[in-house]
C-alpha cells in the first residue's frame, strides 16, 4: 500500500516531543501538500485524468521514518530469554553442581599446572603441526611425483589411524626399536645413539603424536587455501619477474589465509581439547589432572566442570584472536571492513547517547 | 606525458617470433607462427576466439613454453641460452630477469587484491631481479609508483584497494604496474574485454599515449577502431596461423584473403565509420 500510511508527518518548524502524532489519512496527505505536488514529478503529471489521491507527488523529505513493527520478533525474543533464564536458574540453584567445589578447584595449583601443560602441548604441536603441514602442502602441490606421493601417503596414514593408537604407538616405540641412532645409512657410522625409552618421554610421545596428526590435517587445509587463489595471480606475479618464494609468501599465502583461517582455528580449538587424549599416557595436563583429583575426592562433576570452564576460556580467547586475524587478512577482499564489536559498541553509545538526539533514526531507535 | 626510457627507441624492443608451434594436448594452437615487430612498433593482433592470439602473446614472455621455434628479443632468445649447438633452458631466475623487460597487461587485470594500487605498482621493482639494474628501494619505488599512477590519472587513488576501483581504473593500475619495470615491450591481452563499454576508452587512451612513447606494444584486442588508430601493423590470425598482416589502412580496407574479409565483415559494423 501507499507508504504515506505508515509514516507520521513532522513539520520541521515546530518540533514537538516525540509523542504519537496521528498519521494523516491518505486523502489528507496530497491535499495538504498540494504545493509540493506541483514541483517536478513529470511522471505524475503525464498520467491523464487519474484520481488525485493515487498520485504520489508529495515531497516526503520532511516526514519522519517509523520502522515497521515486528511483533513476532518480540515473541521469539521473550521465549528464548525465558529458556536462557531457566537454564541459568537451574545452573545457579541446583546444589548438585557444587559451584563451591568448582570455585575451590578452579585456581588450585595442580589444576593451573595442568592448564599450563595443556597450553604448552597445544602451542608446540599446533605450531609444529602447521609448519609441517605447510611443507606437506607445498610437497603435494609440487611437480615432483615423489614428493606428491610422500605427502599424500603421510596424510593418508595419519588421517586413517586413531589418534589414541598413534599416541600409544609412539609411547611404546621402545618396544619396536630399542635404540634410536643418527648416522649414515647402510654403514656403521653413528653420530648419535640413545635408548628409545629415555628419548621418548610422555611429553615427547604426546607432542609427536599430536604434531604428526595435526600436520596431516593442516596440510590439507593449507593446500585447499592455496588452491583457492586464482591462477591469474601467480601468472601476473610471474610475468612481473617476482621470485618464486616471494610469490608464495607475498601474493599467494596472504590471499590463501582467508580460506585457511576459519578451518585452521577449528583445528586449533579441536587441538586444545584434543590434548586431553594424552591422559592415556598419564601425562598431567588439565584433563588428566582433574581425573586424578576426582578419583581421590569423588567430586566428579564439579571437577569436570572445572576442566570444561578452562577449555571454554581458552576457546573464547582463541575466538577473539581468530576474529581479528581474519579481519586483518580480509583487507582488500571487502570494499569496507565491517566494524569490530568494540567499534560497534562505541557507535551504539555515540548514537544512542541521550545528549545527541538528532536525526529521525535516533528517535525511532530510542522507543 | 613524458617518457622515461633510457635507450634510444631504435635499439630497444625488437621482437622476432620464428616458426613457433604450441600444442595443448592434441590440439595444436600455434602452427608455425613467424612475426617480427620492430622496436617501438605497435602490432595489433586480431582474429576470432580460439585462433591462438593470447597463447602467442603468452609465449613472448615465456608464460607458455613453445614446443618448437623460438622467440628473440633484441636478438636474445627468450627462455633459452645457446651453447654450442644446443639450447639450454634458462633457470627460473634468468627467466624472471627476462620477464622484467616485458610488461604484460591481462584481460582480467590480475591485480593483487590484498595490496593497494600503489603496493601493486611498487612490488616488482623492489623484489624482481633485473638485468643491469639494481632493485629499487621502497622509497624509490614509491616515488616511481606515484609518478606512474599519476601518468594513468590515478595518483589520488594510490591507497585504494583494487576492489574499491572501477574496472577501467583497475586496468589503468595494471598498466602502471607493468610500466614500473621500464619494459622494452608491453603485451596487452584483450585489455578492454572485461570492461563496461563506457570504461573502455579511458584504458585505450592510456595505451594510445604509450604507443607514442617508443615502447614496443603487442596488443590482442577486439576493438577494431582502436586497432586502426594505433597500430603500425595489424596481424590477422585464424586457427593458429597468421593469415594476413599489413598496415591498418590496407588490411582493413583491402584485405587480400577471403578469411580476413569475412572476419572483418562480421566484426566491423558498417554503420560505425571506423
Amino acid at each position: 500500500m501507499s507508504s504515506a500510511a505508515t509514516r507520521t508527518a513532522q513539520s520541521p518548524a515546530e518540533k514537538p516531543a516525540p509523542t504519537e502524532t496521528p498519521s494523516p489519512t491518505e486523502a489528507q496527505a496530497p491535499e495538504s501538500q498540494a504545493a509540493a505536488a506541483q514541483t517536478g514529478e513529470t511522471q505524475a503529471a503525464a498520467v491523464p485524468a487519474g484520481p488525485a489521491d493515487l498520485r504520489a507527488a508529495v515531497d516526503y523529505a520532511d516526514y519522519r521514518l517509523v520502522p515497521a513493527r515486528r511483533p513476532w520478533r518480540w515473541v521469539g525474543t521473550v521465549l528464548v530469554a525465558l529458556g536462557v533464564a531457566a537454564v541459568a536458574w537451574s545452573l545457579a540453584t541446583n546444589p548438585r553442581w557444587e559451584w563451591g567445589v568448582v570455585a575451590q578447584w578452579f585456581t588450585a595449583k595442580s589444576v593451573v599446572n595442568g592448564l599450563v601443560e595443556t597450553l604448552k602441548l597445544t602451542a608446540i604441536s599446533g605450531v609444529l603441526g602447521f609448519i609441517l603441514g605447510f611443507i606437506l602442502a607445498l610437497m603435494r602441490l609440487s611437480a615432483s611425483p615423489l614428493l606428491v606421493s610422500v605427502s599424500w601417503t603421510f596424510s593418508w596414514i595419519f588421517r586413517s589411524t586413531p589418534l589414541l593408537v598413534q599416541m600409544l604407538l609412539w609411547y611404546n616405540l621402545g618396544y619396536l626399536y630399542e635404540k634410536i641412532s643418527l648416522g649414515i645409512p647402510f654403514t656403521d657410522i653413528r653420530f648419535f645413539e640413545a635408548q628409545t625409552t629415555t628419548l621418548i618421554s610422555q611429553f615427547a610421545a604426546a607432542v609427536l603424536g599430536l604434531t604428526l596428526n595435526q600436520a596431516a590435517y593442516s596440510a590439507e587445509i593449507i593446500r585447499g587455501g592455496i588452491l583457492s587463489v586464482d591462477q591469474g595471480q601467480l601468472e601476473a606475479a610471474a610475468a612481473l619477474g617476482i621470485p618464486a618464494w616471494r610469490r608464495s609468501t607475498r601474493i599467494v599465502l596472504p590471499q590463501a589465509m582467508r580460506a585457511i583461517l576459519p578451518t585452521a582455528f577449528n583445528e586449533i580449538i579441536g587441538l586444545v581439547k584434543g590434548t586431553s587424549i594424552v591422559y592415556v599416557l598419564a601425562y598431567s595436563e588439565l584433563f588428566y589432572t582433574v581425573q586424578v583429583i576426582y578419583n581421590r575426592t569423588q567430586q566428579v562433576l564439579p571437577l569436570l566442570l572445572v576442566a570444561t570452564l578452562w577449555y571454554v576460556v581458552i576457546t573464547s580467547v582463541l575466538s577473539v584472536f581468530q576474529y581479528y586475524i581474519e579481519r586483518h587478512y580480509s583487507k582488500g577482499a571487502v570494499r569496507t571492513l565491517p566494524l569490530t564489536p568494540l567499534q560497534k559498541a562505541r557507535k551504539f553509545f555515540a548514537t544512542h547517547a541521550p545528549a545527541s538526539t538528532t536525526g529521525p533514526a535516533n528517535t525511532a531507535g530510542r522507543k | 606525458m613524458s617518457t622515461t626510457l633510457e635507450a634510444p627507441a631504435s635499439t630497444r624492443g625488437l621482437v622476432e617470433i620464428t616458426k613457433v608451434r604450441k600444442s595443448f594436448g592434441t590440439t595444436e594452437v600455434l602452427k608455425g607462427i613467424s612475426l617480427t615487430v620492430e622496436p617501438g612498433g605497435v602490432a595489433v593482433i586480431v582474429g576470432p576466439s580460439g585462433s591462438g592470439k593470447s597463447t602467442l602473446l603468452r609465449t613472448i614472455n615465456h608464460l607458455e613454453k613453445v614446443d618448437a621455434g623460438f622467440i628473440a628479443i633484441d636478438g636474445q632468445l627468450v627462455g633459452y641460452r645457446v651453447k654450442g649447438n644446443k639450447l639450454h633452458e634458462l633457470p627460473e631466475r634468468d627467466i624472471l630477469k627476462q620477464r622484467t623487460e616485458i610488461g604484460m597487461v591481462f584481460q582480467n587485470f590480475n591485480l593483487f587484491p590484498h595490496l593497494t594500487a600503489l603496493e601493486n605498482v611498487t612490488e616488482a621493482p623492489v623484489v624482481a631481479p633485473r638485468p643491469e639494474k639494481a632493485r629499487l628501494s621502497q622509497a624509490e619505488a614509491r616515488e616511481r609508483g606515484l609518478e606512474l599512477l599519476g601518468r594513468v590519472g590515478l595518483r589520488e587513488r594510490a591507497g585504494a584497494y583494487p576492489r574499491q576501483l572501477s574496472g577501467g581504473q583497475q586496468q589503468r593500475v595494471a598498466i602502471a604496474r607493468a610500466l614500473a619495470l621500464d619494459p622494452k615491450i608491453l603485451l596487452f591481452d584483450e585489455p578492454t574485454s572485461a570492461l563496461d563499454p563506457e570504461l573502455v576508452n579511458e584504458v585505450l587512451d592510456v595505451i594510445r599515449e604509450l604507443a607514442k612513447s617508443g615502447t614496443t606494444l603487442i596488443i590482442v584486442t577486439h576493438e577494431m577502431g582502436f586497432a586502426r588508430d594505433v597500430a603500425d601493423t595489424v596481424v590477422f590470425m585464424d586457427q593458429g596461423q597468421i593469415v594476413e598482416q599489413g598496415k591498418p589502412q590496407d588490411i582493413f580496407t583491402n584485405p587480400q584473403e577471403e578469411r580476413t574479409r569475412s572476419f572483418f565483415s562480421k566484426v566491423i559494423e558498417p554503420a560505425f565509420n571506423i
